[in-house]
């Protein structure tokens, strides 16, 4: 073979590669994702996992225990239509029965027990707490989605854009940010509470109730600050990368590079902080029930059996115990979660 | 002081007052939304607060006009008008009555939570993974995320009701005991957490192995360098502190019976007593606006190196 000149190529290096070769390159460890990877490690931290189990746990007895138990949250069970109010069904003791009750289980029926006995209405209480703990839930849940829409959106505008538009957004998010948070919700609260009645009736809103709109606008209105401030930040320092500017270069518009490549990068810290904001919403939803601004009578919320309970209290504290482990238990375990979710998948933000 | 950092301080300044105003002037507006106004809500008025108010704020001028009256009002004499379901008092005078007890629980539980949480802190970082860090860290995590009126109920079931040690009324002698404590123990465990880590921090410095290989001895060392740069953290906390204290004492007011200004902040939400809800939320919030503003002034005056942007 003669020398190969230096601008010359060396067809040799071009040939496919032998099973041998194919054999020496084989990989030593399958290939992992960002997403697998922050998976593993977020089920070594066992503190977060346990925390997970219990989140997951709660959440399917508040869907599904209602459904098949026996008794309703706002049942009366001693005020049955068209028999003699049987009064023995209030105030019972965890797992006591009324006079009617145990009459009938002599009579040979099995009846469900009063797990945690009954309030002060004869209401079975354990579906009151599990009920409860659903709506808790369920408004925590929501009001992180309308926080997490309203602060993504403006905060990607802002980042994006740049200039006046993001002075101006940031000036406003400044002012809202300063503002004392929990006495705005009780301002907003109680006077929503009021206006909004009027406005929903007849409609489907009606249903979920005045309180509980007024608490979503409430976050919808002061609580995307901050996720706005977290998106744009991420936004800022992504949008100088160069497949940004590539997608630029060949004519995307500023909402499909916004949508297709700026916030896909921003998921896990969107993650993250809804999984906190969570636990921050069933928070301030149960301190507005203590309050009684909370969800609308019958309904109960975590907060409102609590701060049902206080009048009772010497005489039956199980029934402010009950929902405030639950409350604390729900609050714990997620925040505990969003923090192993943050060491787990933004090894960054690990102090 | 350098300009950069006077120029902050005018900026952070500018902020707070204009949040003030935004503050006046959202709970102007949003009372009035209410179906018949805020002065006009409830039937049970007196004759001589519906009068006072008619007179004062000109209920029949157009909106912006009596705006302009309101504000007028609290920025040069500090007035927020009558009460409606208190006869005969001003809300001012109402607030500053409850301003005394609260205060003085705010400040006691302020105070127990930064010695306690300064102590417990350092010393869990000092012994750093022993037993007792552990259990600090443990009971930390547990108390900054207990809702505060959870922690209420709980002290009150245990320590008035099962044990009976300390009164349940927040209005008798030695009431305020377990008002305190709930309400310290959040900030508290908070602290302690933050001065844990800083100090952690602190510790590893450079500075601090050179004042070893001199020789200075470990409690100089302790208190002398390491304390006192491990708690410029803890001043950020100053604001968002007495922000928690203040939402904090309007439930602990109502579970221990405190006749301070959360209670009747409260009782005004449930009366719809509006002006004094007008008042007390604009107060308290300018209060906690300005604590915001000092302690953040402060930590900027305390370490320039920090932007605090």
């Amino acid at each position: 073979m003669s020398k190969i000149l230096s601008a010359q190529i060396n067809l040799d290096d071009l040939l496919p590669a032998t099973d041998e070769e194919k054999a020496y390159i084989v990989q030593m460890r399958p290939s992992t994702t960002f997403f697998r990877d922050g998976i593993k490690r977020l089920i070594k931290n066992k503190v977060a996992f346990v925390s997970f189990i219990i989140i997951v746990l709660v959440t399917l007895s508040a869907i599904f225990v209602p459904m098949f138990w026996p008794y309703s949250y706002d049942a009366m069970l001693g005020n049955v239509p068209g028999q003699p109010m049987d009064a023995s069904y209030n105030n019972l003791a965890p797992f006591e029965y009324s006079k009617t009750e145990t009459s009938r289980i002599e009579a040979g029926e099995s009846i469900m027990p009063h797990i945690f006995g009954t309030d002060n209405q004869g209401r079975d209480y354990f579906i009151r707490v599990v009920y409860g703990t659903r709506i808790s839930l369920a408004v925590g849940f929501f009001a992180s989605i309308i926080v997490l829409i309203i602060g993504m959106t403006i905060g990607s505008i802002s980042g994006y854009m740049g200039g006046k538009v993001d002075l101006i957004i940031m000036r406003i998010v400044d002012i809202i940010y300063s503002l004392p948070d929990m006495l705005m919700v009780i301002l907003l609260a109680s006077v929503l509470n009021l206006t909004l009645g009027p406005v929903i009736e007849g409609t489907v809103l009606e249903d979920i109730g005045a309180n509980i709109i007024s608490l979503f606008i409430v976050f919808g209105v002061l609580y995307w600050v901050s996720m706005a401030r977290l998106i744009r930040g991420q936004i800022l320092s992504l949008r100088e990368q160069e497949y940004v500017l590539a997608a630029r270069a060949t004519g995307a518009k500023g909402g499909w590079i916004i949508r297709k490549h700026l916030l896909p990068n921003c998921m896990s810290v969107i993650f993250i902080s809804v999984a906190l904001q969570i636990p921050s919403a069933i928070f301030t939803e149960s301190y507005l029930s203590f309050l009684g601004l909370g969800v609308n009578a019958p309904m109960p919320s975590l907060g409102s059996l609590a701060s049902d309970a206080l009048n009772g209290l010497s005489s039956y504290p199980h029934r402010l115990v009950i929902p405030a482990i639950v409350i604390s238990l729900i609050v714990l375990s997620l925040n505990l979660f969003g923090d192993g979710l943050r060491d787990a998948f933004d090894p960054k933000l690990n102090v | 002081m350098n300009s950069k950092t006077i120029g902050y301080i005018i900026k952070r300044l500018l902020l707070a007052v204009v949040t003030v105003w935004v503050v006046i002037t959202v709970t102007f507006f949003v009372m009035h939304a209410v179906p018949g106004g805020p002065f006009m809500g409830e039937k049970a008025i007196s004759e001589a607060a519906q009068k006072a108010l008619e007179a004062k704020y000109g209920l029949d001028k157009p909106l912006f006009e009596q705006y302009i009256t309101y504000l007028a009002d609290i920025v040069t004499k500090f007035d927020f008008g009558p009460s409606l379901k208190q006869r005969g008092r001003d809300v001012v005078t109402v607030i500053a009555d409850g301003m005394k007890t609260s205060v003085k629980l705010g400040v006691i539980a302020a105070a127990i939570a930064l010695v306690v949480g300064v102590v417990l802190g350092s010393f869990a970082a000092l012994r750093r993974n022993s037993i007792i860090d552990r259990i600090i860290m443990v009971l930390t995590t547990a108390f900054v995320s207990m809702p505060s009126f959870i922690m209420g109920s709980f002290l009150l079931i245990i320590f008035s009701i099962w044990l009976g040690w300390l009164p349940a009324n927040g209005a008798s002698s030695g009431g305020l005991v377990l008002p305190i404590v709930t309400l310290s123990l959040s900030p508290m465990a908070y602290i302690t957490r933050l001065t844990r880590s800083s100090m952690l921090d602190v510790l590893g410095q450079d500075y601090i192995r050179t004042a070893k290989a001199k020789g200075v001895s470990r409690m100089k060392i302790i208190f002398g360098h390491a304390l006192k740069n491990s708690l410029l953290p803890v001043i950020t906390y100053f604001g968002p502190m007495l922000a928690y204290i203040v939402t904090g004492s309007l439930v602990v007011e109502q579970i221990f019976a405190v006749p301070g200004i959360g209670r009747a902040f409260v009782t005004s939400i449930t009366g719809r007593d509006y002006p004094m809800i007008m008042g007390t939320t604009i107060i308290l919030a300018s209060l906690i606006v300005i604590m915001n503003l000092i302690s953040d002034i402060l930590y900027k005056i305390v370490d320039p190196r920090i932007t605090l942007e």
